[in-house]
């Protein structure tokens, strides 16, 4: 699944567990059932799969030990997995990737960025160039977030720069 | 130099009452229509499918209803400049059948949209600063305010400046767009509750501190729908600062735990009830402090800085106004009549706010003309400032009058149908659309409001009756809001038939309440009747200064139950 970063394709070093099968070498994501079966792995990056109903207080403990954290969206209208992200910025202080999966519309892109997210992953067949016009609609956003824009010195309104 | 010319406000002034856009507001409006447009292509090469492309069009205020779509075009905190007026009457004129439809949260709707004329449309709008952004979809909708804010001598704190940091907050927020449902948030500054706030997902009743500063009294959970509730009080003392933060943390445990697999169930009001309230506050209150509060601070420089963005009116002096007021109602018995029903105390001496009745004999309630449209918008300029409010019982409001004045408005509405002198009697009807227009609807509101407004068209006794609400929802989802009127109806669907079940006793004012069942559904005519033998029991029992809310609440069900059933 081709995988966004700041509106362009990157590619994808990380590789999903698969049920039923032994965690795989390299950069692992696991869903937070196999957390710790992911931690006591002998090397190699490990990410979590957060479910749209888990908190993410639950991988504080872990967190330190993560590179990579994914939020899923079981369907678009399910916005969950915004409160999510930012809790992991807002809350755990998290540094590393925050990655949105699921069902997804490139209207929601600069809303997951400004939530926190820093990669999507999309559908095989994505139009690339509409996710990354998406990210330069906006110029200016109403309220603070998480990604600390610069404030333009009017009211609560902030500069939107996300597409870098 | 002419009074006219003294109220006329300096073209280049902000409009008074509402905040003034600049270039920046002007360019993220035509960014989001840009964005719409692009929506609607998508859908059209079938890269969106018709279930991903219906959020994003209800949030640009746009539904599909039984015969045509529906354009509901947001009025932040009810308040209109006499442009953006007249600009919604040539919306009614040029996309619509020559009329638009006030709504019970200070909207304004037009029922006969041509989807592909909605771009032009937006575009009109826009020119005049106004939007259709969020009036629905999961999110938060338009926020709504008192129609005498800035106005009312009752008044503790004009909360119109702290609705407009709510709607920039809230539009295009980030993290909720995609709530469990919609959320709707009511302000006000005085202590007589004009806006429903117990009968919100949020309620905010301001006040200044002892210091000054604004306090914030925060109700949450309430509201009407399937599920009435009233809502219960988070905080009675937010202080200002932490306005933005503490809506955030609502919000956000709100999203985090809010029912999203069954629609009926995921407002606000099931889970602050499935949770209790305690519960709920204490993760409302552990959010609040876990979060970087310094982030969401409302610096008192940003009020400051939207305020200044705010119009205010240059009262003249008071200089003999009351006193040609009170000669003049005491010459005209019937203007006289019209005073004590349609206008409201001003703060300033000489002022007066005016309610135009949108509710005639016979009339739809809320529904204005083209024409009616823009002569509200040239008697604004002329009386008011410019300024007009829309009401949340489907009224209008000239908030800023001179009483030596009051009696040459009250020709000029009356000479235009718009001088009906019935606000807050029974035939200042709330009426949803409907089946005649929306998809949900089991019944037609319209007609049974039509005639029970004919029913009791009689002045003189509608001044004898007195204070009295009645409301008509064609639907179990409330619209009308039956369940906050002393007289609630509303329309069932009986064995294919439409129906009329009939409440009794809710109030949706600080004494909120909601209204109780009376018993088996009627017909349109017999429901009709039902009224007539409820208000002639109330006028027969009342004591003393009764309204029939009082009376009701004093005599209980079972009398009036049986004035209904045992005629039957």
């Amino acid at each position: 699944m081709p995988l966004l970063e700041n509106g362009r394709a990157v590619a994808d070093r990380w590789t999903y567990a698969v049920e039923g099968e032994p965690l795989s070498e390299g950069p692992v994501i696991v869903p937070s059932s196999r957390l710790s079966e992911g931690l006591g792995r002998a090397g190699g990056e490990l990410g979590v799969l957060l479910a749209p109903d888990e908190a993410a207080e639950t991988l504080r403990a872990a967190l330190a030990k993560l590179s990579l954290v994914a939020v899923r969206f079981p369907i678009f209208r399910d916005g969950r997995a915004f409160s999510q992200a930012r809790a992991l910025r807002e809350h755990l202080h998290f540094k590393g990737e925050v990655r949105a999966v699921g069902h997804i519309l490139p209207d929601q892109y600069e809303f997951l960025m400004r939530c926190g997210v820093t990669t999507v992953e999309v559908p095989e067949n994505a139009d690339i160039s509409v996710w990354s016009a998406a990210l330069q609609r906006f110029s200016v956003a109403m309220q603070p977030s998480i990604a600390s824009e610069k404030a333009t010195g009017f009211g609560l309104r902030r500069f939107l720069d996300v597409a870098g | 130099m002419s009074t006219e010319t003294l109220v006329r406000q300096d073209s280049a002034a902000p409009p008074v009452g509402r905040y003034a856009y600049d270039q920046v507001d002007r360019d993220f409006l035509r960014d989001r229509i840009e964005q719409f447009r692009d929506q609607v292509s998508r859908r059209i090469s079938g890269a969106l499918t018709e279930d991903e492309f219906k959020p994003l069009r209800l949030m640009n205020g746009l539904y599909l209803q039984l015969h045509a779509y529906m354009l509901r075009v947001a009025v932040p905190y009810g308040t209109l400049d006499s442009r953006q007026m007249r600009a919604l009457a040539r919306i009614a004129r040029e996309f619509d059948r020559g009329y638009g439809h006030f709504t019970t949260r200070q909207n304004i709707q037009f029922n006969w949209i041509k989807l592909e004329d909605t771009p032009a449309a937006l575009e009109v709008l826009a020119e005049a600063d106004m939007h259709a952004i969020q009036t629905s979809g999961n999110c938060i909708r338009n926020v709504t305010s008192d129609e005498f804010a800035g106005a009312a001598a009752d008044e503790l704190l004009d909360p119109r400046i702290h609705a407009e940091i709510l709607r920039q907050w809230s539009t295009l927020h980030p993290e909720f767009t995609f709530l469990p449902r919609k959320f709707k948030i009511a302000i006000s500054g005085s202590p007589n509750d004009r806006v429903a706030a117990r009968f919100h997902d949020i309620g905010l009743i301001a006040r200044p501190g002892d210091d000054g500063a604004p306090l914030f009294e925060v109700f949450v959970g309430g509201g009407l729908g399937r599920t009435p509730i009233v809502g219960v009080s988070l905080r009675d003392d937010l202080p200002e600062e932490d306005l933005i933060a503490y809506l955030e943390a609502i919000l956000r445990v709100y999203n985090e735990y809010g029912r999203r697999d069954n629609i009926y169930k995921a407002r606000i009001k099931i889970l602050v009830q499935a949770l209790g309230p305690d519960v709920f506050r204490q993760k409302v209150e552990a959010e609040f402090a876990a979060m970087d509060r310094a982030r969401y601070r409302l610096h008192p420089s940003i009020v400051t800085a939207i305020g200044e963005r705010f119009g205010a009116p240059h009262f003249e002096p008071e200089d003999g106004a009351t006193a040609v007021l009170a000669a003049a109602r005491a010459a005209d018995r019937t203007f006289d009549g019209w005073v004590r029903t349609n206008t409201h105390p001003h703060r300033a001496p000489g002022y007066i706010s005016v309610v135009v009745s949108l509710k005639p004999a016979g009339g739809i309630p809320g529904d204005a003309t083209d024409a009616q449209l823009d002569l509200l918008a040239d008697l604004a300029d002329e009386f008011s400032f410019g300024e007009i409010r829309v009401t949340h019982l489907q009224n209008v409001v000239l908030g800023h009058v001179r009483q030596d004045r009051l009696q040459e408005l009250w020709r000029r509405l009356d000479a235009a149908g718009l001088g009906t002198a019935n606000i807050n009697f029974i035939s200042d009807i709330i009426a949803c659309p409907g089946l005649d227009y929306c998809a949900l609807a089991n019944a037609r509101s319209i007609p049974i409001s039509q005639k029970l407004s004919q029913r009791f068209a009689d002045i003189t006794l509608q001044r004898e009756i007195g204070e009295l609400r009645l409301n008509i929802s064609g639907c179990i989802n409330a619209c009308g809001h039956h369940h906050a009127a002393h007289i609630g109806i509303l329309g069932v669907d009986k064995r294919g038939e439409e129906a009329f079940q009939i409440t009794l006793g809710g109030s949706g004012e600080q004494d909120a309440s909601v209204g109780q069942i009376l018993g088996p559904a009627m017909t349109e005519d017999d429901t009709v009747d039902a009224v007539s033998r409820l208000v002639d029991l109330y006028l027969a029992r009342r004591e003393g200064s009764e309204r029939f809310l009082d009376t009701f609440r004093r005599l209980g069900t079972a009398a009036f139950k049986d004035v209904v059933y045992a005629a039957a």
